[in-house]
């Protein structure tokens, strides 16, 4: 096991003083920027390191770890509806699409006992199939709610035509969940060639077999993948029905409405 | 001659039941209402033309007529049934809609027809787009490379490939050159002849003396006038008058302009 110690992490603190020293020098005007963000960084990862390292105690039972997950989840889904306003009740949504995608992505991977199920890796897998998710969240959320006010003319010239809302939404959906989930399959397919992730990384570096670390880090991979598409298809289906009314008419989202 | 005939059919068949009634329709908007009780009916025959001052609800109330747009209060009557009580896509395709500016779908023209009537073959499509004056090589052409006249006439064939009872088309010609809106013009009439009832929406008063049978005048959100072309320019209220002659003056200065 690599350990690199306290005395170590404050020498690698000298990395952060040649980027104030950069700033300094090229007058970038960040200097309290990088101090700031490389001190909330520590604070951050000491508190979760705390809280870790109480729920790693022997006999602490795992529910905290769950409620843990239910924190990210509430935090995630915040999150989102704060980056995409213009979205109506998104946060209900994207708490909906957070929680689907965590009982069918954890389902698999503690169901078919991929992993152990303890505090060890409940709080790690939740964390990192929420966190890659949510910026995919947004984009589908966002990319539906513009096209749909974008091609208002189309979506009601199919509605004018006697098709169903469901149907007349289709291709917007589809192209709005296209567009959502190629960037992740783009990072899977380079992933290795260009950047190493950082938890196979880490491992690494903490002193586990590279072949270890690559099995860990493809199953994360999968993992991320299908809770991409599990949250951003929850949510893209949840604006769609938020933007039709039951008749089959299209909401103004948005927008105010347009003197006619 | 052909013109005078047609005013003259138009006189007679007015004391049929209504193509739609407006019964009080109220349609709310930001600060004030896009429709204000709204009150009138279309006679079922031939092309009623909507004009009305551009703002005044003319569009709205075409909407409420297939249901894209639903009245805060007040009913919609077609053929005496309310529509709010009607399975709105079924509704659609009774009530079949043009809009303002050509919405070609992705795909190929005959794409677009299916999407109106999937299981439409080739020479059905043929057909539909022979009505409205398209011949059968349009089929394969990408719909989102035609010319606007063009495309305007391929959401005309889709609407008509779900054999609609009644064409609402609303400014249809507002933008296409003039070639093309002389013949969404033609075949407007052609389909009246044809016993697709049309109700044409138009800010463009020559318009509406080259096409209309019955005018529906809309200002401010109200129906102001409703009955013959024939006799609008005597039964019209001062409102109608006032509006009829200011909309005159602009149209004089538009074509001053060019």
């Amino acid at each position: 096991m690599t350990d690199i110690g306290w005395a170590g992490l404050g020498l690698s603190g000298l990395l952060v003083a040649v980027a104030v020293a950069l700033s300094l020098w090229r007058q970038l005007g960040l200097e309290a920027s990088i101090v700031w963000a490389a001190a909330r960084a520590l604070a951050q990862l000491l508190l979760i390191g705390l809280v870790l390292d109480a729920l790693l105690q022997p006999g602490v039972s795992s529910a905290w770890a769950w409620l843990w997950v239910a924190f990210m989840l509430v935090v995630a889904a915040w999150t989102v509806a704060r980056r995409a306003p213009v979205v109506p009740g998104l946060f209900q949504l994207a708490l909906a699409a957070f929680a689907t995608s965590a009982v069918l992505t954890l389902g698999v991977l503690f169901g078919f006992g991929v992993f152990a199920v303890n505090v060890r890796t409940i709080v790690p897998l939740a964390g990192l199939m929420i966190g890659n998710s949510m910026a995919a969240t947004v984009l589908v959320a966002r990319r539906l709610v513009e096209e749909l006010r974008d091609k208002r003319d189309e979506v009601e010239a199919r509605l004018a035509l006697g098709q169903p809302a469901e149907e007349a939404a289709r291709p917007y959906v589809r192209h709005a969940l296209r567009t959502a989930l190629t960037p992740q399959i783009e990072t899977t397919k380079v992933v290795g060639l260009i950047a190493l992730p950082g938890s196979m990384t880490g491992l690494i570096l903490a002193g586990v077999n590279p072949f270890d670390a690559v099995r860990v880090q493809a199953a994360v991979m999968y993992l991320i993948l299908g809770s991409v598409a599990a949250t951003t298809t929850v949510v893209a289906l949840g604006v769609r029905r938020r933007l039709f009314t039951r008749d089959h008419r299209l909401v103004r989202a948005g927008k105010p409405e347009p003197v006619p | 001659m052909l013109v005078s005939a047609r005013r003259d059919n138009a006189s007679i068949v007015c004391a049929a039941p209504p193509l739609f009634g407006f019964e009080q329709v109220t349609v709310d908007g930001l600060d004030l209402p896009r429709l204000d009780a709204a009150t009138g009916t279309v006679p079922d025959d031939g092309v009623t033309v909507v004009v009305g001052p551009s703002g005044s609800g003319k569009s709205t109330l075409l909407r409420c007529c297939n249901r894209l747009e639903v009245p805060s209060s007040g009913r919609v009557l077609l053929r005496g049934g309310d529509v709010s009580g009607q399975d709105p896509l079924r509704l659609r395709r009774r009530v079949g809609m043009v809009f303002q500016r050509p919405t070609p779908f992705p795909g190929s023209v005959l794409d677009n027809l299916r999407v109106a009537e999937p299981g439409l073959d080739e020479v059905a499509a043929a057909r539909v787009l022979e009505a409205v004056g398209l011949d059968g090589r349009f089929l394969a052409r990408p719909a989102t490379e035609l010319s606007g006249g063009e495309a305007q006439r391929v959401c005309l064939a889709r609407t008509l490939a779900t054999d609609p009872e009644v064409v609402l088309m609303d400014e249809v010609t507002s933008s296409v050159d003039p070639a093309a809106r002389v013949g969404l013009e033609a075949l407007a009439r052609n389909l009246a002849a044809r016993d697709v009832r049309v109700l044409w929406v138009t800010h463009d008063l020559e318009q509406m003396r080259r096409l209309a049978d019955h005018v529906l005048v809309v200002i401010r959100g109200r129906i102001a006038y409703a009955g013959p072309y024939a006799t609008l320019d005597t039964a019209a209220s001062p409102a109608v008058h006032r509006f009829l002659a200011a909309a005159l003056d602009a149209d004089d200065e538009e074509v001053g302009e060019r």
